[in-house]
Order: C-alpha cells, then structure tokens, then sequence
C-alpha cells in the first residue's frame, strides 16, 4: 500500500527538513525520507560538528595564551579524541533536535533511500524492503559530498575528506589539507591546534578564493604566523598514499616539487548527489552536474522541487534552508519571494573567523562604478582590545553616489555573528547613512561596523 | 479635562482637510506629541499630534471624512470624564470660529443636564509634511498608494530623488507594497509610452512610387482622462480666485546684470561659501526694496473676524520679507516660503533658498513652510524664457516674474557690445497699489542688481 501525503521530501538536512516542517506549518501532511540520519550532512558531519571542533581549538589557543591574562596553568593536556567524542554528542544532540521537530510537526520520517519513480511517486529503499509515497508534490534535498581530484581516491585513511576527519579520533602528525575554502581552512585550524604539522594547498592565487582580496591575504598572514604553512597557486599533480606518508606532487610557478604527510585532507570542493535518484528517467534536467530550477525551487518537471546543494549556486546550508522555504510556500500557493542569492552570508569559522555579504571590493569595482570603501581595524576597537583578539578588520564597500551597501567583508573575532547588521541592512536596502544613524553599543565589536561605514563616508572617529 | 481636536489650519489657503486615517482608535490612551491622524490638505499630507493627553474617547469625523477648518474631529479626555455632551456643543460643520470666538466659547453652550469638566480646544500641530500631492487616480502605467504614505527603502528614496522620479508614481513590489530598488529602476528603464506601432510593411519591389504612408492601426485610446491630483486641482480652484477677483496689472523692466553675473563668479570662487545663484541675488534684491516700497509688500485683508466674502476693511502692510519661492514640481507647483530674506545676508539665503527647493521637491517640506508669504518670486530662467508675468497668489500684493539671463547687444555711450540682461515683471494687486508703487519698486530691484555690491551691506 503507497503511503499519500501532500508532500514527499527526499534528504532531511537543513534544505529537506526546512522544507518539510514549513510545508507542515501550512497544513501540508509531509512524509520525510532518509538514508542517514536526520539532519543531514550539516547536522551530522559538517556544521555543527566542526563548530564544536573549532571551539575546542579556540580553547586549546587560550590555554597556550593564558600566560598573556597571568593565569598560570600548569600543566596540562588536549586530547583530540575527547574532542572528536564533544563534537558527536553536541552533533547527536543536534539530530535529536530534527527528529523532535519532526515528530512536533506531525512529520512521518522513512528511513531508506528515496527514489523517483514517476512525477508524483518516491519509492524508498530501506533496509525492510520497499515502500511507495505518492504525493502531490515532491521535494528534492539530496544534498551533495565531497568530491576529489581527478584519479584520486578518498580512501579516509590516508587521505580523507571531511566525513573521515570528523570521525576519526586520530590525529595525524603532519597533514597536507588540498583546497583553501572554509572546509579546508577550518580543519587546517583544528589540526593546527592539536599539535599537527599542517600545509595548506591552494591552486587560486589566495586562501578562500571566494573571498575579499583584502581579507584573504590577511588570513593567509595570520595562518602562516601560527605555524600553519599555506602556499597558494600550487597545481597538485598526484597524490600518491602508500607507506608511511602519501606524497603530493605539486607544480608552483613551472616547478615540480613533492610534498608528503601522514595524511592527506581532500578539500577541493564538493558534488551534488544527483545520481541514484531517479531524476534521469522523468527527465528532471541537470546542468553541469546541478539540478536546474526555477526561483521558486521548481525543476524542469512540473510538482518536482529541489532545494539545497543539489541545486548549486553557494553549497551553504542557510541557502538551502531559504530555499526549502521557498519551495514549500510555493508549494502551498503562498507565492514566495525567491531568494536572493545576491544576499547570502558567507562564514568561514576558523580563527579569526571570516565572513561576507555581497560582492568583494574587486567585484564591486568591474564596470568602472565609482566606490566608497571604508575600513576598521579591530586594534582600534575597544571591545576587541579587552578580549585580546585584535587580529583583522571590518571593511564596507559601498556606491559612491547612492551609498547602497554593496559588499562587506569581515576578518576578525565573532565576524560570523556581527555580519548579520548589514544583511539585514541590505535586505532593507539600507545605504550607509542608516547604518551610521544607527547607535551601536559600546564597547562591542559592532562598533567596527559602524567605524567602517564612517570610515567609507570619510568619518570615522576612532582612527 | 477634556481636550477637543478641530481639524487645524495648517496653511494659509486651507478651507477644508480630509482625514486620510486615524492612528490611534477609539481607546486608546494618547499622550502629548502622539501622532494621531493624517490629515490631508489641499497641498499636503499631514501627520497631526495630540496636545494633552488622556484617552482617544471619540473619532468624530472617520477616515475620508472632509469638514472645514475648525471643525471637531475628535475628543480626547480621562476615561472617566462624560464627552457625551462635546459633541451636541461643538460648532455646527461648514462654520470655522475664529480664533476670538473659539477662546471664549462656553463649555455650557448646549446646557447639558450635568456641568461638563472643563474643556480645551486644540489644534492638533503637524508632525511633519509627508509627500505634496498624492496622485490619487491610479494611472494605467503606474499606480500610487492609496493610503498617502509612501513606502519605500532607503536607497529606492535615494534613487529616485538623484534621478528625479516621483515615487509616488512608484507601485511597490517589497512587503506590503514597500517600494524597492528594483521597483525604482523599473520606473526609470520603463520606456516613454510612445503608440504601438506595428512592424512596417515589407516595401514590394517594383518602380519608384509616390511613398504610401500607411498609419499603423492603433488600438490604443486617442485620449486618457487623468483624474485630478489634490495639488493640481488646488491650483485649478485658486488661480482664478486670484485671476479674477484681483485686479492685475503689470511691470517689465529689463536689468543689466554684467555686474551681477561678474560678482556671483566671485563669490562663487570664495573657498568655502555657498555657492550663490542668479535667483539668490534676486531675492536678496526683492527683499531690500520691498521694504523699501511696503506699498508692494502688502495684503488686502478682511476685518478681524469677518469672513471672506465681506468688503475687504485694510491692507496690512508687512514689516518682513517673507518671500515665497515658486518651485515647479513634476505634477504641479508649491512655494515654500524663505523667512526674513530681508536680514539674511546672501549666502544664508543661498543655503536655505536651496535646502527648501529640494525639500519642496522630495515632498518633505514641514506645514510651517508654505505659508506666510507676503511676497513671491517665479523664476523660469532655467527654461530659457525671455520674460512673462505670474499671477499672484492671494493674499499677497504682488509676485516677480523673473526671466533668462541672455546676451544681446546693448548701446553703451554710442557704441554696441554684448551686454547680459534679464528682464522682470512684476504683477501688482491694483486694490492694494498703483502703478507708480510697482515701478518705484521694480527700479529698486534694478538699481540693487545693477550696483549688486549693495546686496552684500
């Protein structure tokens, strides 16, 4: 007997349980199916569990500050397996946390892997058999993984990707991380702090490419300064496990050269999950290894939706989670706002932490348009000085004539949390005069917000 | 106490106002500067704030209720005073008290059964003037809020004032109609309605004919009636109260302006001054000999407490220059009022003469602007127009009417050369001043701006 709901929803990370409870919210029946556990990879081997990592390295890097507050500690001892063990139970926790929604929201969650079988048909393949859903609509949330270079194999051993590093209680005494985006550069922070020799590989000619200029230079700097070799423009040629190292051969400017660690971390990129669905057969239409869709999330088949990283665009799971909005209130007839891809935070959570809105100085600049850029450096902030985390600046790119907030750009302590200001200042389309009529608290970091906008208006006080 | 709200007097010409809508409902407790109400008048719409404070007891007049200046249009008082008799005992509509009338109005007129607490009649002062006209009749091609207030973020507001779009012409596509970028930009790139011209016939080979011009069939209308904006039908209603009723006559006069174009260069290389345009040195101009001439700087006024329609009983000369500027708006005009031109010096007028221009323009002009004028001056300069004559905006004596400045060849001792000159008309009330006032005045004008030095003492 199929099972009949409203809605079908394929992968429960944070674009297919997004998704599920707001079409529940609206009177929908939801039926939610999975192949992993709840919460998907950003729950489960990504987000969170990094966040809980990340923190155990910034407490390690207070340990070894401490002497700078006259605490004296004696000895002591940071065992990266107990971080490992943190890091699944605040994940476990966070799963839970889904499974509750779920069950608050009257959500049946089928465990098996879920596959198309016609335009209103999922069948999941469990480990009992199979089951049909039908449902009027269906909603895609498949979600992506890591992917590798050409010929070479995750054999999360010796070269791992995120999904190994996060399980593994092991740490390696010499680590190669392949790719400088938040994944990489998040996990070259944690091993950095246990204690591993870490060099981090780049092809782009700066560590998080998709980064501000500015901002990837200075990160790269405060990398190199605690230790952590990064070394960017680097072609990797082979990687080759075996032994007791695995060896990267590397190209840097026509030169060969061959690196080795104990362990390789594979962080160029990850792919769409896009194969093993079904989608072929009903002719939902891929481009460029990405489900196409329409601004209300619908794909090239009518009552066929899809949300997430299966669909492109930034691989981040609060886009994901806007979309899985997106697709239920289309869903439901309630005519969403599409999202604005233009307007999606980028956070990247090693220390200090990194996070953006908008276009990069350089992008804001193509086509000639005139700019108004205003920097702050955190050693001019009080807030920042007390912590003693005086490493980086806020910077604001802004229109010369109108002010619109074009960009914003952020290194430094609690970036992740202070870059919210200007995403909701751009959702309202705020320039930057409501920014500076704006008062921020002292002493905060957030002060640096509002000592860049002045300074983008050629005012700033406090430098 | 109970507090009575009369529908203010919030400009010169205002008669009447509308309520657009209540901000506060019945029962709800007000305080002293409490926006209430939006008021909508002839030129503006207002928002209203509350006096004193107490409880909002009763909406006399509701949302789209129009009634004259003076008229009760609700009652604030304690939850405990009885308002039952307020209503019996304010003024029959359509009949504004004046101000001695309304000071010494008893609370007992209508003798209710019980002695009411006592009473205080107000009006309600603007907060501040939102937008001028609202375009009330949606047009095909772009349609207006219908509540007055204009929605619209920070950088579609910033946008549309650098490109000069009205937004009120803007439909909004942001929440709850709230205008955004895009919608402004659409505005802009929306291409001039121009007739749908269907794809012109392919020409069929063959010897040279006579060309054929054959008109494409238009479906469109041949004509739109466009329903009247408040502003525009302001204007229709009160030019002929001016045209008619007052006696014009008028006054040209051509200036030499060499030396006042020599000394706005100038000034106008000073480091740090405002920059002064052509029609700052004519107010500063019109400002001096105004007071010079009060005959010209005058009104004809009704008596004291009499109303409009009786025999005018005095000219009220006035001791300030207050002059009005006329800006033109995209849907009309309004004349925000420069205050004091005659003790301002002239880079103060420059600076506000320009604030209150832009003001005018982006709709943001207070209540208090745009009245009190007892003079005003209409440049069309800009337009490259040789001269014309305004009408005058009642109460005012008189209005300049100020040209171009243009080049042309001028006799000077027996020789020709280019000489820059400007001429200016003024239109003189004939009940309030004779020719010869007009003319002494005028000369005033030309001897200030042909030995502008004296426009700086």
């Amino acid at each position: 007997m199929a099972v009949k709901v409203d809605v079908a929803v394929v992968g429960s990370g944070p674009g297919g349980y997004v998704a599920a409870i707001r079409c529940a919210q609206l009177g929908l029946t939801v039926a939610a199916v999975e192949d992993d556990r709840p919460g998907g990879v950003c729950l489960n081997w990504g987000c969170i569990p990094t966040k809980a990592l990340l923190r155990n390295a910034e407490v390690v890097g207070l340990f070894q500050r401490a002497e700078e507050f006259g605490i004296a500690v004696g000895e002591w001892r940071a065992d990266y397996a107990q971080a490992i063990q943190r890091s699944r139970r605040v994940a476990d926790r966070m799963a839970k946390g889904v499974e509750f929604l779920f069950r608050k929201n009257k959500i049946a969650l089928h465990a098996g892997t879920g596959v198309l079988t016609g335009p209103r048909t999922v069948e999941v393949r469990g480990k009992d058999g199979a089951q049909a859903i039908e449902a009027n609509a269906i909603i895609l949330a498949t979600g992506s993984e890591p992917k590798s270079l050409p010929g070479v194999t995750i054999d999360e051993r010796q070269i791992i990707s995120s999904n190994g590093a996060v399980k593994s209680e092991d740490k390696p005494g010499s680590l190669i991380v392949i790719g400088a985006g938040a994944v990489g550069m998040e996990f070259a922070d944690v091993f950095a702090a246990y204690g591993t020799q870490v060099t981090v590989l780049e092809a782009l000619p700066g560590v998080l490419p998709v980064e501000d200029d500015e901002v990837s230079a200075q990160l790269a700097r405060l990398f190199t300064r605690r230790g952590i070799g990064v070394r960017t423009g680097v072609r990797v040629n082979a990687v080759s496990p075996g032994g007791d190292q695995v060896k990267v051969e590397v190209e840097v400017e026509g030169k060969a050269e061959t690196l080795a660690a104990d362990q390789v971390l594979m962080a160029v990129g990850r792919a769409a999950r896009v194969k093993g669905v079904g989608l072929e057969a009903l002719g939902v239409a891929v481009d460029k290894g990405f489900v196409t869709v329409s601004p209300t999330m619908e794909t090239s088949v009518t009552g066929i939706y899809a949300v997430g990283d299966m669909t492109g665009r930034q691989l981040l799971a609060h886009k994901a989670m806007a979309e899985g909005v997106v697709a239920a209130e289309a869903i439901a007839g309630r005519g969403p706002r599409p999202v604005d891809y233009g307007n999606v935070p980028s956070c990247t959570y090693c220390r200090p932490q990194v996070a953006s809105i908008g276009v990069s100085e350089r992008g804001a600049r193509v086509g000639g348009r005139e700019i108004a850029v205003g920097r702050f450096p955190f050693t001019a902030n009080g807030k920042a000085v007390a912590l003693g985390e005086t490493e980086g600046f806020l910077k604001v790119v802004a229109d010369k004539s109108t002010g619109e907030i074009l960009g914003v750009h952020i290194v430094g302590p609690e970036a992740t949390e202070m870059i919210h200001e200007f995403a909701v200042g751009r959702t309202l389309e705020a320039t930057l005069e409501e920014i500076i009529h704006t008062i921020h608290a002292h002493p905060t970091l957030s002060e640096a917000a509002l000592e860049a906008t002045l300074a983008a208006l050629g005012q700033a006080i406090h430098i | 106490m109970i507090t009575k709200v009369v529908m203010p007097k919030l400009s010169d010409a205002m008669e009447t106002g509308k309520v657009i809508q209540w901000l506060k409902k019945e029962g709800d407790a007000v305080k002293g500067g409490d926006i209430i109400a939006e008021i909508e008048t002839d030129k503006a719409n207002v928002e209203i704030e509350a006096f004193g404070g107490g409880v909002l007891r009763k909406i006399v007049v509701g949302p789209g209720g129009q009634v004259p200046v003076g008229d009760l249009i609700a009652i604030i008082a304690e939850p405990s005073d009885d308002v039952s008799g307020v209503v019996a005992a304010s003024p029959s509509r359509g009949e504004a008290p004046s101000v001695a009338a309304r000071a010494n109005e008893k609370p007992s007129t209508a003798a209710p059964a019980r002695s009411l607490p006592p009473m205080e009649t107000y009006q309600s002062v603007p907060a501040t003037t939102k937008v001028v006209p609202m375009a009330e009749a949606p047009s095909p091609a772009l349609v207006a809020t219908a509540s007055g207030r204009v929605k619209a973020s920070p950088l579609a507001r910033k946008i549309a004032a650098q490109s000069g779009i009205d937004l009120r012409v803007i439909s909004g596509s942001g929440p709850a109609g709230r205008i955004v970028r895009r919608d402004v930009e659409g505005a802009l790139s929306a291409p001039r309605p121009a007739p749908a011209v269907s794809p012109a016939p392919t020409p069929s080979p063959g010897p040279a004919r006579p060309a054929v011009f054959v008109i494409p069939s238009r479906a469109d209308a041949e004509f739109e009636d466009m329903a009247l904006t408040p502003m525009r039908a302001a204007i229709a209603r009160r030019m002929p109260l001016s045209k008619a009723p007052v006696p014009h006559f008028y006054v040209t006069s051509e200036l030499a302006m060499d030396r006042a174009m020599e000394l706005r260069t100038e000034l106008n290389g000073l480091d740090g001054q405002p920059k002064i345009s052509v029609n700052d040195l004519v107010i500063k101009a019109c400002a001096f000999a105004l007071l010079k001439n009060p005959g010209v700087n005058a009104s004809l006024v009704a008596a004291a407490g009499g109303a409009g329609d009786q025999p005018p009983q005095a000219i009220r000369v006035h001791r300030r220059a207050h002059i009005g500027l006329a800006v033109a708006l995209e849907q009309g005009l309004i004349t925000p009022v420069l205050r004091d031109c005659d003790v301002k010096p002239l880079g103060r007028i420059a600076v506000e003469a320009r604030d209150l221009a832009e003001r005018a323009r982006a709709g943001k002009l207070r209540a208090q602007e745009m009245s009190g004028a007892t003079f005003t001056i209409s440049n069309l300069g800009m337009f490259d127009v040789e001269e014309f004559s305004a009408i005058i905006n009642p109460p005012e004596g008189a209005i300049l009417a100020v040209g171009s400045v243009v080049e042309k060849p001028v006799v000077d001792n027996g020789q020709i050369r280019v000489g820059r000159r400007m001429k200016v008309t003024v239109s003189c009330d004939h009940r309030v001043m004779d020719g010869a006032m007009g003319a002494r005045f005028l000369q005033d004008v030309k001897r200030l701006l042909e030995e502008p030095l004296r426009l700086l003492l």
